[in-house]
């Protein structure tokens, strides 16, 4: 028989909380972390942004380990896993695994390009710096396939705990603001000059965002949040910077995802999507949402309330979806006025209380990737 | 995991101005950088794509490894279920550097959106899966080290639970002109058995 896999421990540091309670409190007040920035060695002219404060930042570091020499991403993802190891009260052994989510981990570190701060952008040396914090004994996997980053994480350690390589698997995700990723998006005219507007008719690009999540993905049901049912993360094969016109890739990923878990697509109760913001990201995931029948799933994007946060997107996305299934409520999709994408999709407008049994999770990005993930509330 | 075994069909080494196919020398230059060896190799094969000289080098390199392993592999009358695995060490540092290189200076400050789409180590993924067609699972991993463990589990994991009919891994490392591809297909028959200690074996000739 198949192993059944569980999330048990959830938690994320974003402009708008630094646990999940704080940011599900912000979210149902619609309290967003996007704000004006004016910030020269960022970016030249003013741009929105959601940035963690770094001095309230420190501030909850000190608290849990004595000021060595971090960087505000290490900081960000030491927190983010700090109460999940220790409430977990696991003995990190060899059956235990660590898996590290991020697009661009330290790259800041760049901007000064000594040998030693090349050796500090390596995404291995970052993953092993969080994993010598916590002691843990096996080897750091790093995921790194751009926006799809975070969710992919979840599926993998799924998949690794299924196959019983490991027992539990800590997953951590984070990126971080830099000029490098501002002056990238930039330069491809992605950048919203507004705070992000997923799915609206007057959308025009992302905004982008920081933090970190993290979760625990066990075969232990006990304390479990929610059941991972199925995965798929397929290829557009079609475009290296942008998605599939009819969403190819997208549609393959969740009917990947809904063979493996058994169920059909009108049984999902809530879609938690990309949504970037940018017209074609959108519009393609509105296409494969209607080419499997799921026009009618009440979906929202959480990108007006955190932007995007790149590799920890999914992962975070992932967290405040759990939220949702646990409370049985769905959150606004912030940012959202009229539709404009050209088929019909039902974002959620104002958040409402809705029992969820099936939770979709998606993601898209760079290269052409795309992954979808299935849930299933804990009866 | 492990209910059925899997076997490795076909297996690709480029490093040091060389490309060994299945354990036999198919291509070698004189020492020389890597992009006039990425060129030289292209042309020696005779392979037909434009696009491969708009890539950055980390995807040249699996660009390569991928072309020699696939192209008798793939039957354009059907679709081709081969999952894409792959790691390295270095991620995208290289080009990472010389896109911060047109960025630090406000004096010459150029970002361009063609160097910054190669700044993500699975772009190389969505490369070979626009050549072949592939319509596939992918997933790109960093490791300090080759972790032939990992590969051999996460490729047993997608043949076994039918996510993939067959895995293409590759280990396609990158940085100041230091590189080395190491790829190979997986598949549920064969004769060469797909396990931790000959990856290894293979990957350190």
């Amino acid at each position: 028989m198949t192993k059944e896999v569980f999330i048990t421990e959830t938690n994320c540091i974003t402009p708008i909380g630094f646990d999940v309670a704080a940011n599900v409190k912000n979210i149902v007040n619609g309290v967003s972390g996007i704000q004006l920035h004016q910030n020269q060695s960022l970016m030249k002219a003013p741009f929105y942004a959601s940035i963690v404060d770094s001095a309230q930042l420190n501030k909850a570091f000190a608290k849990v380990a004595p000021a060595e020499n971090y960087t505000k991403l290490e900081k960000m993802m030491i927190l983010a896993l700090q109460p999940i190891v220790e409430n977990s009260k696991l003995d990190l052994d060899g059956k235990t695994g660590f898996i590290l989510s991020t697009t661009k981990g330290n790259i800041t570190a760049l901007e000064n390009p000594s040998e030693e701060n090349i050796q500090k952008a390596q995404l291995h040396q970052l993953a092993k710096t969080i994993a010598d914090f916590f002691g843990f004994k096996t080897e750091p996997i790093v995921v790194s396939n751009a926006c799809v980053s975070g969710i992919l994480a979840v599926s993998v350690a799924k998949r690794l705990v299924q196959s019983r390589m490991y027992d539990n698997i800590f997953v951590v995700a984070g990126d971080v603001i830099s000029e490098f990723v501002l002056s990238g998006f930039n330069s491809f005219q992605a950048m919203s000059d507004l705070p992000c507007k997923p799915y609206s008719k007057n959308r025009n690009g992302v905004t982008l965002g920081e933090a970190s999540a993290a979760v625990l993905v066990t075969s232990n049901k006990e304390h479990a949040k929610i059941k991972i049912i199925g995965d798929g993360s397929i290829n557009d094969a079609n475009h290296i910077s942008g998605p599939s016109r009819t969403g190819e890739g997208l549609f393959r990923s969740i009917e990947s995802a809904l063979a493996e878990a058994k169920i059909n697509p009108n049984q999902i109760d809530y879609i938690s999507a990309h949504g970037t913001g940018t017209t074609f990201n959108d519009e393609m995931e509105a296409i494969a949402f209607n080419r499997l029948g799921l026009e009618n799933i009440p979906v929202n994007s959480l990108k007006g309330f955190y932007g995007h946060t790149l590799g920890a997107s999914g992962l975070l996305e992932t967290v405040i979806g759990i939220q949702s299934v646990l409370e049985s409520k769905l959150f606004v999709s912030l940012g959202f006025d009229e539709l404009g994408v050209s088929q019909p999709i039902n974002i959620i407008e104002k958040s409402e209380d809705k029992t969820i049994n099936y939770f979709l999770k998606t993601a898209s990005g760079f290269g052409g990737c795309n992954t979808a993930v299935l849930f299933e509330k804990v009866k | 995991m492990g209910e059925n075994k899997t076997y490795i069909q076909s297996f690709c080494t480029i490093q040091n101005n060389e490309i060994i196919l299945n354990g036999e020398t198919i291509f070698k230059t004189e020492p020389t950088v890597f992009s006039d060896f990425s060129k030289k190799a292209f042309r020696n094969f005779e392979i037909d794509y434009p696009k491969f000289f708009k890539m950055d080098n980390l995807s040249k390199l699996a660009f390569l490894g991928a072309e020699l392993l696939l192209k008798n592999e793939i039957d354009n009358t059907k679709e081709n279920n081969i999952a894409l695995i792959f790691a390295n060490k270095s991620s995208s540092l290289d080009i990472d550097v010389k896109y911060q290189k047109s960025i630090s200076d406000k004096e010459n400050y150029f970002p361009s959106p063609a160097v910054f789409v190669y700044t993500l180590p699975n772009i190389c993924l969505g490369e070979i899966s626009i050549r072949h067609q592939l319509r596939s699972e992918n997933s790109f991993f960093i490791f300090e080290a080759f972790n032939p463990l990992f590969m051999v589990n996460y490729a047993n994991i997608l043949i076994n639970t039918k996510k993939a009919d067959k895995v293409l891994c590759g280990w396609v490392e990158y940085f100041n002109e230091e590189y080395k591809a190491f790829l190979y297909l997986v598949a549920s028959e064969g004769i060469m058995e797909h396990q931790k200690e000959l990856i290894e074996t293979v990957y350190k000739k």
